[in-house]
């Protein structure tokens, strides 16, 4: 056996998808907590945590999309046009947020709450919209080759919208700690304050979809719960409770620093990981594998080399620009 | 909706969003490296002029390049969702592409964006120029990737079709496919264009209103001697990708032109206005200057060159649409010509900040880089009907099985969003323009504060009052 391609291939857009939750996450979350933080100053800070980094985080989103069409066209084809109205939908938050990042320090001084607004609704509904999307996903589409047979609302069920409203618990959550990083003071304490409640709403999330799925699909019970499975796979609930009792610790007082969030973002890793078990190898559940969907070898090598040479490239300057934005975000620090 | 089909909707959404994501990262390409040269002038001359025009294009840029990005999100994801077919047939090909410009153009921008927007005082001098040099480069990055694989889906080579996709077999072909260079040439001079265009007007516009000062001037003077070089360098890439395109599209071509048919023994006459009537095939009220068609697309007093009737009707473009587009670009383009020119004479006269008329020329032709480049597109992409690769998918067959009733509520939606975000984006840029560059604003206000700890651009001189 030679490289398998459609396997590297499969990990690489896994891990930039992954990258794009963690990065994304985290400033999406930010604008879904911004209901709670009142103060302009202290969402200029909130903002400004973020504002160099942003670009950066969506680029991921790009990637994960480009890659499934080199990779695997024809996913790239019947799950988006599957989730043509969600991701529509997505987008035009995401455009609402990403443009509000600017115009919220550009814009005259009447039309700011605007702009407040526009990023708060553009970030809750982009982190929607991808939760629902994930949630179709793993409800499986039918197809027969590139044609999606299915109407364009199937993506509209419970298990869906379940998911959806637990991604925006999850992103919140993120935003919460990373902002315990990156700010001092009362907004600082704030936060503390919020990752508690966000924390025990996502374990239950992630308790309910851990039920549901196997509950739903009877081929993801059998995944995790036949014999020698059940033993490779118990790390990971176990892992999911002893990260909560850590987290909760680290929650209790004082400055936890960077703990929270790099614990929230193993808890995240762990729920990824999860679903990556419950529905390989298929690319489009219920029943077309990684290696139906996959591109041509002369498509698939030709952008491996790339991706292999040039993503440690980019991990390395973008670590470098965090480094330069490093430490606390001060209030009434000018932006623009 | 208005009774079209899910076909026509799909294309119109994506002419819609393609078109408001090409004005963007035009003046993204042109500005980025604007923004180089000024950063570049200043650390070699120490003249403040350029610093301060740095901090004041930066600002307008920022805002653009936003802009930019968001509407070229929905790119990425559109092909998914509306051309699905075309996805599972080519995305062989152009979904490598699009990967590597991710990997080496996306990122390079927006890594290094932070730092050059953010962090004029978090590096040194040095460190910061780089910055500003890789989203510049970043740009033109962008720009080689996407264009390759557009221009691939005008003229397809080095792939094969095996059980219905399509399989890349030689990718140096694949990506220098012949139309390739011509339309990188062609499109990165228009953002060059569009840019000089653009900062020229904002310079004369401030003339004009009595806003004379050093940087006011400068940016004038660099922007008519960029215009004087590329202008007349743009009619002669033009004309090669015209001959370019007569090789391998010569339908477009006959369409561009209006001709209908060869007379024997007589050459093609260049028809400067007129109406081509699809039906008919013919084009009225045409007013043409003998010959001079075919001395321009085949260098002969009466050479010959395919007209439309040569193409079963059901192979050619709309031809209306083509034909007035086509000339509105090369209208302009002679337009910037004169610009030039007329700005090169009235600086050797020493004459160059005054005349009004001058001035409200220079003005006006702000946005015609622009329109330029949309009419541009519109001639090529519409040229290429009815085919979305050229002679091997058509756009028919390329399009996803969405309802025309999905395609109507997605299309109203993203009308209204993008008019209001682009609009008022707009907006904000043209008033940042207005402000005008302010001398010595990067002087530090608070100053002895220790620079790790800041995270920002102080950048503005009138800050937030409340952030102070
Ligand atoms: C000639 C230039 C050009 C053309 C024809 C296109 N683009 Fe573009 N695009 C750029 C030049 C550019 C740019 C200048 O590089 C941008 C503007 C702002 C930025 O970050 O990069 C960009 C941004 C940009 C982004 C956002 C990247 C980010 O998150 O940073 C995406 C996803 C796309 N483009 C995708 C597309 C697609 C799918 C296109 C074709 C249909 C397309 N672009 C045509
Ligand atoms: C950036 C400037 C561009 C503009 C303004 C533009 C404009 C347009 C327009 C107006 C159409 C509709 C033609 C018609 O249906 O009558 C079209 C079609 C198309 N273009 Fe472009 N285009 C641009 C760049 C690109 C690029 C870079 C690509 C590909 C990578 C591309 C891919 C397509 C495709 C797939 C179609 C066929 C779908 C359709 O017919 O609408 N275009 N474009
Ligand atoms: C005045 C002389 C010009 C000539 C003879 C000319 C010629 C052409 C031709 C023949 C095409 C179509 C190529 C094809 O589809 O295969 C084209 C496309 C285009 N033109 Fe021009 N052009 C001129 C000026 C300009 C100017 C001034 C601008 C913008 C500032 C511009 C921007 C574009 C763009 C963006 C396209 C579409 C991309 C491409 O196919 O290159 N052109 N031009």
């Amino acid at each position: 056996m030679g490289i398998d391609l459609p396997i590297i291939w499969a990990v690489i857009i896994a891990f930039g998808l992954m990258m794009y939750v963690i990065m994304d996450g985290f400033d999406l979350g930010i604008g879904i907590l911004f209901p709670f933080v009142p103060r302009r100053e202290d969402r200029d800070v909130m903002v400004n945590t973020v504002a160099p980094a942003w670009d950066g985080n969506e680029t991921w989103l790009v990637l994960g999309g480009a890659g499934l069409m080199a990779a695997f066209p024809l996913a790239y084809a019947v799950v988006l046009s599957a989730l043509y109205i969600p991701l529509a939908l997505m987008l035009l938050g995401l455009i609402w947020r990403g443009v509000a990042f600017e115009f919220r320090f550009k814009a005259d001084e009447h039309h700011k709450p605007f702009w407040d607004k526009a990023f708060m609704l553009g970030s809750a509904v982009a982190t929607f919209f991808q939760g629902a999307s994930l949630g179709a996903f793993l409800n499986g589409f039918q197809t027969e080759g590139p044609r999606f047979l299915g109407g364009p609302m199937d993506w509209l069920t419970p298990f869906s919208v379940f998911t959806g409203l637990g991604l925006m618990v999850a992103y919140a959550l993120l935003g919460a700690t990373w902002l315990i990083i990156k700010t001092e003071g009362a907004l600082h304490d704030r936060m503390v304050a919020l990752a508690r409640p966000a924390l025990l709403a996502l374990l239950a999330v992630i308790a309910m979809v851990s039920l549901w799925t196997p509950l739903a699909h009877p081929a993801v019970a059998e995944r995790w719960f036949s014999l020698p499975n059940l033993f490779f796979f118990a790390p990971v609930p176990l892992l999911v409770g002893l990260t909560a009792l850590l987290l909760i610790r680290a929650l209790r007082g004082g400055d936890p620093g960077a703990t929270p969030f790099l614990l929230v973002l193993f808890l995240l890793f762990l729920g990824y990981s999860g679903l990556g078990i419950s529905i390989w190898p298929n690319i489009i559940p219920p029943d077309i594998s990684i290696r139906e969907a996959a591109a041509p070898p002369q498509s698939m090598g030709f952008a491996l080399v790339g991706a292999l040479l040039i993503i440690p490239v980019i991990l390395t300057y973008t670590a470098w620009s965090y480094h330069v934005f490093r430490g606390k975000v001060r209030a009434g620090e000018g932006y623009h | 909706m208005f009774g079209l089909t899910a076909l026509e909707l799909a294309r119109i959404q994506f002419g819609f969003t393609i078109s408001f994501h090409i004005i963007y990262p035009a003046i993204t390409i042109g500005l980025a490296s604007y923004l180089a040269v000024l950063e570049g002038m200043w650390l070699w001359k120490k003249d403040a002029v350029y610093r301060d025009l740095y901090h004041f294009w930066s600002r307008i840029f920022a805002v653009n390049f936003a802009m930019g990005v968001v509407s070229g999100l929905v790119m990425a994801y559109q092909f998914g969702t509306n051309w699905s077919y075309f996805s599972a047939f080519a995305g062989s090909i152009t979904g490598p592409l699009l990967a590597y410009e991710v990997l080496t153009a996306f990122f390079l921008e927006a890594g290094f964006l932070g730092v050059m927007l953010f962090g004029w005082h978090r590096v040194g001098p040095g460190l910061h120029f780089f910055s500003t040099v890789m989203v510049a480069i970043g740009t033109v990055i962008s720009a080689t990737w996407i264009l390759a694989s557009n221009s691939w889906m005008h003229t397809p080579q080095g792939f094969e079709i095996v059980e219905g996709v399509v399989v890349p077999v030689d990718w140096l072909a694949v990506i220098f496919n012949p139309s390739f260079p011509y339309r990188l040439a062609h499109m990165l001079t228009a953002a060059y264009l569009a840019t000089a265009l653009f900062v020229g007007a904002s310079g004369a516009w401030h003339l004009l209103r009595g806003n004379d000062n050093p940087m006011v001037r400068r940016m004038l003077s660099m922007a008519m001697w960029m215009l004087l070089a590329v202008a007349p360098l743009q009619v002669l890439i033009g004309d090669q990708h015209g001959l370019n395109t007569l090789e391998h599209q010569p339908a477009k071509v006959a369409a561009m032109e209006g001709h209908w048919e060869n007379t024997p023994g007589q050459g093609v006459p260049l028809i400067l206005v007129g109406w081509p009537d699809q039906q008919a095939e013919v084009t009225r009220w045409k007013v043409e200057i003998p010959n001079l068609s075919s001395l321009i697309l085949t260098h002969s007093w009466d050479g010959h060159y395919p007209g439309l009737k040569e193409f079963a009707p059901e192979d050619r473009p709309p031809v209306v649409v083509v034909f007035w587009t086509f000339r509105t670009m090369v209208g302009l383009g002679m337009l910037m010509v004169t610009l030039g020119l007329w700005a090169a004479w009235r600086r050797w006269r020493g004459r160059l900040y005054e005349g009004r008329w001058f001035l409200r020329f220079a003005a006006l032709m702000g946005p015609s880089g622009l329109i330029a480049i949309l009419a541009g597109w519109y001639t090529t992409e519409i040229g290429r009907q009815p085919w979305i690769i050229h002679g091997v998918m058509r756009t028919s067959e390329a399009v996803s099985d969405h309802s025309a009733l999905t395609m109507s509520v997605t299309l109203v939606t993203f009308v209204v969003a993008y008019l209001i975000v682009f609009g008022i984006g707009t907006s904000y840029m043209l008033k940042l323009v207005g402000k005008g560059p302010e001398a010595g604003e990067d002087e530090p206000a608070t100053a002895g504060d220790d620079p790790a700890r800041r995270p920002a651009r102080p950048l503005s001189a009138a800050p937030d009052p409340k952030e102070g």
